[in-house]
């Protein structure tokens, strides 16, 4: 037997009592640390904002932001209105509001986590 | 008044306290923090001073108490976190909080004691009753083995022979003898081999691991252990056993000889096995509640220590009066607070209930104060960034009030991105709401602590670049039409210019401004919009951004030099605004304040209409250093004749600079002996007001008159080092005039980082959103989300950090090298008040606290 034996049982005893710890945690629904659910939570409002806003700046056609819509050499033939392009423009504005949406979720969600995680803080100290 | 721009007004003062009340006096002036103290002894070891007794009691009660929050700590009890604030206990009250500490040691140390102990006996009792019970399983095993013996044909030999081995041993009349015991794991095999190599096959040994982890008694780490049964014949075998397992450090148990027994035995120790576990757990529990005894009081008394401990360290400063019945301490301390002061030592006596009272007296020095700026919160960021460089001598100008402006204004010159702006300054406006949160002003990450102490200037320098983002038109590197941009595509068409086929034909198509209705106007705030879609944005905004570096500079660099004027005044040295700072100014501004005023000219008198014959400004100011341009246009009429004015003038105020001053201070020191009221004429080095009023004044009291100045006495007069005082001026000059090329060449750096900064978000935004915004397919939507996500981290991570603290460092090199060396010298020294709060813990230190 050599130390790395000796250190490996350690870890398997070690190992043993983090994965009940963990599995009566995930029972709660507490799945992120506090640190995680921060993040999430700033990363999510960031991202609500952001694609709202790049969402609208979409939906009004603006031309700075012409390369970002997928544009192909077919669309670039009719001219006034150009209705294709419109129709890209606004089906990428739609892109961002869905994308705004499912960061509303994973901001809600962290929130929850964020509440779980104060809960379980209260209850040790 | 005027503290932040120039430093306190500091003397020198002499406190004479009683005997009696001196405890208690310079109690009071730990906890205001006020004065420093110097060291009036400094010739003594620290064990020849007078208090060395008592500061080694101090280090004894600290000892004890870094014993108790040691066990606290081990024991897993939280201190309770109170804002206690005790003062620092009488000499007379040391005895009981040293014996209550010594108390509790003994008492700690007994029952810890007593715990080990117990402890070990419960370990021994279960590896007996663990090592019973296997070995039990060994007997049944050779036992139920015997019947089959037989079956086994093919391999006679083994068992044929421990058979004629025990019947030959037992005629031979050896006795059988066994040893029991356990051993860790690890070590089985080698005691295996070492079994068989010394007894030679004398010995059978059997074991069997135990199933759960037992703790090592010395390491108190959980191992594995091993039960073996050696049984043996003959006493010298039973000797070379037992030393090879002293050897391997097994622990030895009697073996039972008779199942009877070994029952008794087990059933004994079961029971001696529950009461230990029922004292184990009363000493645990009483060694809780002597500790959480402790823990309560515990705080205060480390508090209470250190202050005990500062203050005799402080009385072993001070000197003893001749009548041995007044100390007299020698502190360095603000004009302003000299009542304040007197008002603590009043406080002190009046707590020592003494008769006679301590007193402060001013004394005129000549040696250099230290610098003490007074800053809030707010401020101390500031000042933080400036005392890096070096700290201020004795009231001098102090840059950081002009810092609190400038600094945030080139960092966002640097950085200027409206988004990330916006996110910095949310950042920081978090951090400053939540500033007395406890939990973020404790942490002890240091990378933390960084940004948390400088969270007012992150805040300022994210909101300046808000601002700087609003100019250069630069949110996330897209631009923002928020008035209407000034230029228009569609008025190419009308007017004829381009037709349609222009624009299948053509990959780059240019608009002219000259054209009617192409440019209405200029965008009313910050870069137009039009220019995020340009191919030539590049070329347009160089151009504009090293034209506003180089002016940003000029402006800065003057603005320092005449900084150097509020010093010259302020230390009475007027012929240094003459002789020094108008030199300075004149070759500065006739030089590049002049390449400024082009910049400017050109910018406002030529338009689009004749931007064919718009000059090169680059040109023109070659040729006004060599005289030339007999060839080009002129800017205006009269140029060459103004140039040719200010080369002269520029040219001209070199030698003045470099031979102005040292010229005059010798015609002034020599040419002038019958002036001269004073022994030791100016000092031209360090000069400041009270020196010579407090000179002046020594002076008259010892009743010198003008005839004595051959006679120096005690005074020697000062050498006016003519050599000394040119090389100095002549350094200065090279390093002057020279560093003007260089500095404002080294103010292009705005114009290179606000380049790099830009385009590191173009070049992010377009590999990494426009392939989440491009996605045609209807999944292309879910994989918007983790691409934000990404685009989010490297935004951080890239832009904000590394393109932040990138730019931090470069306005701080601006700001300590080309604005401070125009008139900051920062040789100074800090003072360091004797405060209590400002003391460190070494419990702190050790995490303890």
């Amino acid at each position: 037997m050599t130390n790395t034996d000796r250190s490996l049982t350690q870890f398997d005893q070690q190992q043993d009592s983090f994965l009940l710890e963990y599995i009566s945690l995930i029972m709660r629904g507490l799945i992120c640390g506090p640190k995680v659910a921060a993040c999430g939570m700033v990363l999510s409002a960031w991202g609500v904002i952001m694609l709202a806003m790049v969402g609208i700046f979409f939906s009004t056609h603006s031309a700075v932001l012409f390369e970002d819509v997928p544009v192909t050499k077919d669309d670039l033939k009719d001219t006034d209105p150009p209705h294709r392009i419109y129709a890209l423009y606004n089906k990428v504005g739609y892109n961002c509001f869905i994308a705004a949406g499912i960061y509303v979720l994973f901001g809600l969600f962290s929130c929850c986590q964020m509440k779980l995680n104060k809960r379980k803080e209260y209850l040790v100290h | 008044m005027c503290s932040l721009l120039r430093g306190e007004e500091m003397c020198l003062a002499q406190l004479f306290l009683q005997s009696g009340s001196a405890y208690d006096c310079i109690s009071e002036l730990g906890e205001l923090g006020l004065v420093e103290f110097r060291d009036l002894n400094p010739s003594v070891t620290t064990f020849q001073r007078k208090h060395v007794n008592e500061i080694k009691k101090c280090e004894e009660m600290e000892r004890i108490l870094g014993y108790l929050l040691r066990e606290v700590k081990k024991a897993d009890i939280s201190l309770p976190e109170r804002d206690v604030n005790p003062v620092a206990p009488l000499p007379k009250h040391i005895m009981s909080i040293m014996e209550q500490l010594q108390r509790l040691e003994v008492e700690l140390g007994e029952v810890t004691r007593n715990k080990d102990k117990l402890q070990r006996n419960l370990l021994e009792l279960t590896e007996y009753t663990h090592m019973l019970r296997i070995t039990r399983t060994f007997v049944q095993r050779s036992v139920e083995r015997e019947p089959l013996q037989a079956q086994y044909e093919e391999f006679p030999f083994l068992e044929k022979d421990t058979m004629l081995e025990y019947s030959s041993m037992q005629r031979l009349g050896a006795k059988l003898g066994f040893i029991s015991g356990l051993i860790q794991r690890t070590k089985i095999q080698a005691f295996e081999r070492m079994l068989w190599r010394v007894c030679k096959g004398y010995t059978i040994l059997s074991y069997a691991e135990v199933e759960e982890y037992l703790e090592d008694p010395d390491t108190g780490e959980p191992s594995k252990r091993v039960v073996f049964l050696i049984s043996y014949w003959g006493d010298q075998i039973g000797q070379k056993v037992k030393k090879i397992c002293d050897c391997y450090h097994c622990h030895l148990y009697p073996y039972p000889s008779s199942n009877e027994e070994r029952n008794d035995v087990v059933e004994g120790l079961r029971t001696r096995i529950q009461d230990l576990h029922t004292v184990l757990h009363r000493t645990e529990d009483y060694l809780k509640q002597v500790l959480m005894k402790a823990s309560e009081s515990v705080y205060t008394w480390v508090i209470q220590v250190k202050k005990m401990k500062a203050i005799y360290y402080i009385l072993n400063l001070c000197s003893l009066d001749v009548t041995n019945k007044c100390l007299i301490a020698e502190v360095w301390c603000p004009v302003d607070d000299i009542p304040t002061l007197q008002r603590a030592l009043e406080e002190g006596s009046r707590k020592s209930g003494s008769t006679v009272p301590s007193f402060v007296n001013r004394i005129p020095t000549n040696d250099a104060p230290p610098t003490l700026i007074r800053t809030n919160k707010f401020t101390s960021g500031f000042q933080n960034i400036v005392d890096a460089y070096g700290v201020g001598n004795y009231r001098e100008v102090n840059p950081a009030p002009f810092t609190i402006i400038t600094f945030p204004f080139l960092f966002a010159v640097m950085f200027g991105d409206l988004g990330h702006g916006a996110i910095m300054a949310l950042f920081a406006l978090w951090m400053v709401l939540y500033e007395n949160n406890r939990k973020l002003k404790n942490t002890r990450n240091e990378i933390w602590n960084t940004f948390f102490e400088g969270r007012y200037i992150i805040l300022m320098m994210g909101l300046f670049s808000i601002y700087t983002g609003l100019i250069y038109n630069d949110c996330f590197s897209k631009s923002l039409n928020i008035f209407g941009s000034g230029w228009s595509v569609k008025a190419m068409f009308t007017e004829g210019v381009w037709k349609i086929a222009d624009i299948r034909g053509n990959r780059f198509l240019t608009l002219d401004p000259n054209v009617t209705g192409v440019f209405t106007g200029p965008y009313p705030l910050g870069i137009d919009p039009i220019w995020n879609l340009a191919s030539n944005r590049l070329t347009f905004l160089n151009s504009y951004k090293m034209k506003m570096s180089v002016i940003l500079g000029i402006i800065h660099m003057s603005f320092g030099v005449i900084l150097s004027t509020y010093n010259h005044l302020h230390f009475k040295k007027k012929y240094n605004l003459y002789l020094v700072f108008l030199p300075e100014l004149l070759f500065l501004l006739c030089l590049f304040g002049y390449l400024a005023f082009m910049i400017i000219y050109k910018w406002l008198v030529f338009t689009a209409k004749d931007s064919r014959l718009a000059p090169s400004i680059l040109i023109h100011f070659i040729n006004m250093f060599l005289m030339q341009g007999d060839g080009m246009q002129p800017l205006y009429p009269g140029q060459t004749g103004l140039q040719v004015f200010l080369v002269v003038i520029a040219v001209l105020s070199v030698p003045v600079l470099l031979l102005g001053k040292p010229v005059y201070l010798y015609w002034l020191h020599n040419g002038s002996n019958r002036i001269g009221m004073y022994r030791g004429y100016e000092r031209v080095r360090r000069n400041s007001e009270e020196e010579l009023y407090l000179m002046r004044a020594h002076d008259m009291e010892e009743g010198s008159g003008h005839s004595d100045l051959s006679t120096s006495g005690e005074r020697p007069t000062e050498e006016f080092d003519f050599g000394d005082e040119f090389l100095h001026q002549a350094i200065h000059t090279i390093e002057y005039c020279l560093g003007c090329v260089s500095n404002t060449a080294s103010y292009l750096r705005l114009w290179a980082l606000s380049l790099a900064h830009a385009q590191l978000s173009e070049v992010l935004w377009a590999m990494v959103m426009r392939v989440g915004l491009r996605m045609d397919t209807t999944l292309g939507v879910l994989f918007l989300v983790p691409v934000f996500c990404l685009f989010a981290v490297l935004t951080v991570s890239i832009l904000l950090v590394m393109e932040g603290l990138s730019a931090f460092l470069h306005a701080l090199r601006l700001h300590w090298v080309e604005f401070q060396n125009k008139f900051y010298s920062g040789t100074g020294v800090k003072l360091c008040p004797f405060s209590f709060s400002l003391l460190p813990s070494s419990f702190e230190h050790d995490g303890l606290l």
